[in-house]
């Protein structure tokens, strides 16, 4: 199936990823190449096959409801892009807040 | 004795544990070769002062009487694993400069075995390549070249830095990741042991996410013996991995070390025989089995009736998960941040300029698949035929222990060849997706070489959680082909 640039306009909206205008006619040229190449899945008769999500046979664990680990915050903050700021600067654990550009006026 | 650097990882435990050298002077030889080749491009990282104090640490408790597995002994780590305190890019811009502040549970348990880290090695970005063409530090240049023939080839991908540098003797063995042939396609392109282990058998936790529900980590080296060595290490049940398999670990290395593969049932499956495989490749397959049947195996044809569909399938799930998997960097909690005028320009200025072409290209097939109006035609579709290949693998289990076809279609390239369609990029990986997609276990030994004088490989596959008759039949296939080739002139 052949996608448009407004298609792939689109696709890059809901991913959430800036694609300059140039780049959407040669981008909708090589995905509906790879979406071609794909049309081949049709030929196979999948009436009554049940999906395969997981390859794993193994049901998936379950674990008591129960805090295991914490306590870090200054870990869980120390790659912050934007820096980040400390509830209490002397116990960085304490806890503290990313920070982002002002989304609310 | 040989120069340290030559040593596999058996005969360096042998050298450490008979005080011939220090884990100290170990990896200091091993150093000293980072520093030689470093123009391969094949680390993004060198650590060699925690090297250093890891071989020191080594020393101090082999002195102490408690020297583990891989006590000593230097690895390359792909940088898709965490490292705590180690930068850790996924071959990416948008996690450049990140450093971890834990460790992936593969590491540790490699740690905890005595083992020494010299560095990250460079990759495709976030897994998705065939080439190591996509990392955005530059692609690693394989060790091998063509006879007569000076061009740059690529160590295939994703896993390539990992690949090239036991090649290149840098390291006697390291980790990759294999999601649809990273490991070993990578390892026939460089003449080595690639092993991608059965879905479950290493632990994912730590490991950077690109399509989990094929994701494996796994060990490369220059014999089958070391490989399932370093796989024992980095084996077992984790807790923090909700698909980690909750088995013993079995004691591959013994496996590694029994040839003994009579009445041995050697499944070769004709749906592999196509067109587009170079006709060396074919005629060594062919040996490969001959080889085999030598030994005392039984070959056996198969039928994997749903082969072909297995490559297109797989671009469905894998960028389908790939796009979930990748939504998280978003410029708010790590990695990189370009400024916007609002949060959603925020989010979109970052992924735009923090992701390559191909990580790009694959998210936006995956959020394709999965938005509303497609998911049946496209991901659940995709779905249901990973279904058949998983029964084709599981019927063709009942007539065979062990499955024998070629690694990957052709040799390695040159770089930048197969750059202008992605669809001919993909397609390197034919023979070891299908694998991927079942959950099995798949190991690539180095068979031969072509006439160009380059590596080819062939690939075992095994079935689920039996890497211990894969690698025995691995072993027997190694002594057979009696591979001593060599990477010379890089």
């Amino acid at each position: 199936m052949a996608l448009d640039k407004d298609t792939v306009a689109r696709i890059a909206r809901l991913a959430r990823l800036k694609v300059p205008d140039e780049d959407l006619a040669p981008l909708a040229g090589e995905l509906s190449g790879i979406f071609a190449w794909i049309e081949q899945l049709n030929e196979v008769d999948t009436r009554d096959v049940e999906p395969l999500s997981s390859v794993s046979d193994v049901t998936l664990p379950m674990r008591a409801d129960k805090v295991t680990d914490g306590g870090m915050a200054a870990k869980v903050l120390a790659n912050a892009p934007g820096g980040a700021v400390y509830i209490d600067s002397s116990d960085k654990n304490a806890g503290g807040f990313f920070t982002v550009p002002k989304v609310v006026e | 004795m040989a120069s340290l650097t030559d040593l596999t990882i058996a005969q360096l435990g042998a050298a450490l544990a008979r005080k011939e050298a220090s884990a100290v002077e170990v990896a200091d030889a091993h150093l000293a070769k980072l520093d030689e080749h470093r123009a391969l491009n094949a680390f993004i990282t060198e650590t060699p002062e925690k090297a250093r104090a890891m071989a020191a640490a080594s020393d101090a408790r082999r002195a102490k009487g408690e020297a583990g597995l891989l006590e000593g002994i230097p690895l390359a780590i792909k940088d898709l694993f965490c490292t705590e305190g180690v930068q850790t890019t996924a071959g990416s811009h948008i996690l450049e400069g990140f450093v971890p502040q834990y460790e992936s549970t593969v590491t540790t348990n490699l740690w905890k075995s005595g083992a020494v880290m010299v560095g990250k090695t460079n990759l495709d970005e976030f897994a998705m390549g065939s080439s190591n063409m996509t990392s955005h530090f530059g692609g690693v240049e394989n060790p091998w070249k063509r006879r007569g023939d000076n061009r740059k080839l690529v160590p295939g991908g994703s896993s390539g830095g990992s690949a090239a540098a036991v090649a290149a003797y840098m390291v006697p063995g390291s980790t990759g990741t294999d999601t649809g042939g990273s490991i070993r396609q990578p390892a026939s392109f460089c003449g080595i042991v690639g092993l991608k282990p059965t879905y479950g058998r290493c632990s994912r936790w730590g490991v950077v996410a690109f399509a989990s529900s094929l994701d494996q980590p796994g060990p490369f080296a220059r014999t089958v013996e070391d490989t399932a060595l370093l796989l024992q290490a980095m084996s077992g049940h984790d807790p923090k991995d909700s698909t980690s398999a909750p088995l013993p670990v079995p004691d591959f290395a013994a496996a590694a070390r029994n040839p003994d593969i009579k009445g041995l049932k050697v499944g070769i499956p004709k749906e592999y025989r196509v067109d587009g495989t170079s006709p060396e490749i074919a005629a060594l397959w062919d040996k490969g089995m001959d080889m085999l049947k030598a030994a005392g195996a039984v070959p056996v044809e198969v039928s994997l009736p749903h082969t072909k569909y297995a490559l297109p399938a797989y671009y469905i799930v894998a960028p389908a998960e790939c796009s979930s998997n990748l939504a998280r960097y978003d410029g708010v909690r790590y990695g990189l941040r370009v400024p916007g005028k609002d949060l959603a320009d925020m989010y979109e200025g970052t992924r735009g300029a923090g992701f390559g072409k191909e990580v790009r290209r694959r998210i936006m097939i995956g959020t394709y698949v999965l938005s509303a109006g497609y998911y049946d035609a496209y991901y659940k579709k995709a779905q249901q035929i990973r279904a058949l290949i998983a029964r084709d693998f599981r019927q063709a289990f009942e007539k065979c222990d062990v499955l024998l076809t070629p690694t990957a279609p052709t040799a390695a390239f040159a770089a930048g060849d197969k750059m202008d369609d992605p669809v001919t990029m993909y397609l390197n990986d034919m023979f070891t997706i299908p694998a991927s997609m079942a959950g099995l276990p798949g190991i690539s030994v180095p068979a031969g070489l072509d006439k160009d004088g380059l590596p080819l490989g062939l690939q075992l596959i095994g079935r689920a959680f039996d890497e211990e008759t894969m690698l025995r039949a691995a072993a027997a296939l190694e002594k057979a082909a009696a591979f001593s080739g060599r990477a010379t002139g890089y």
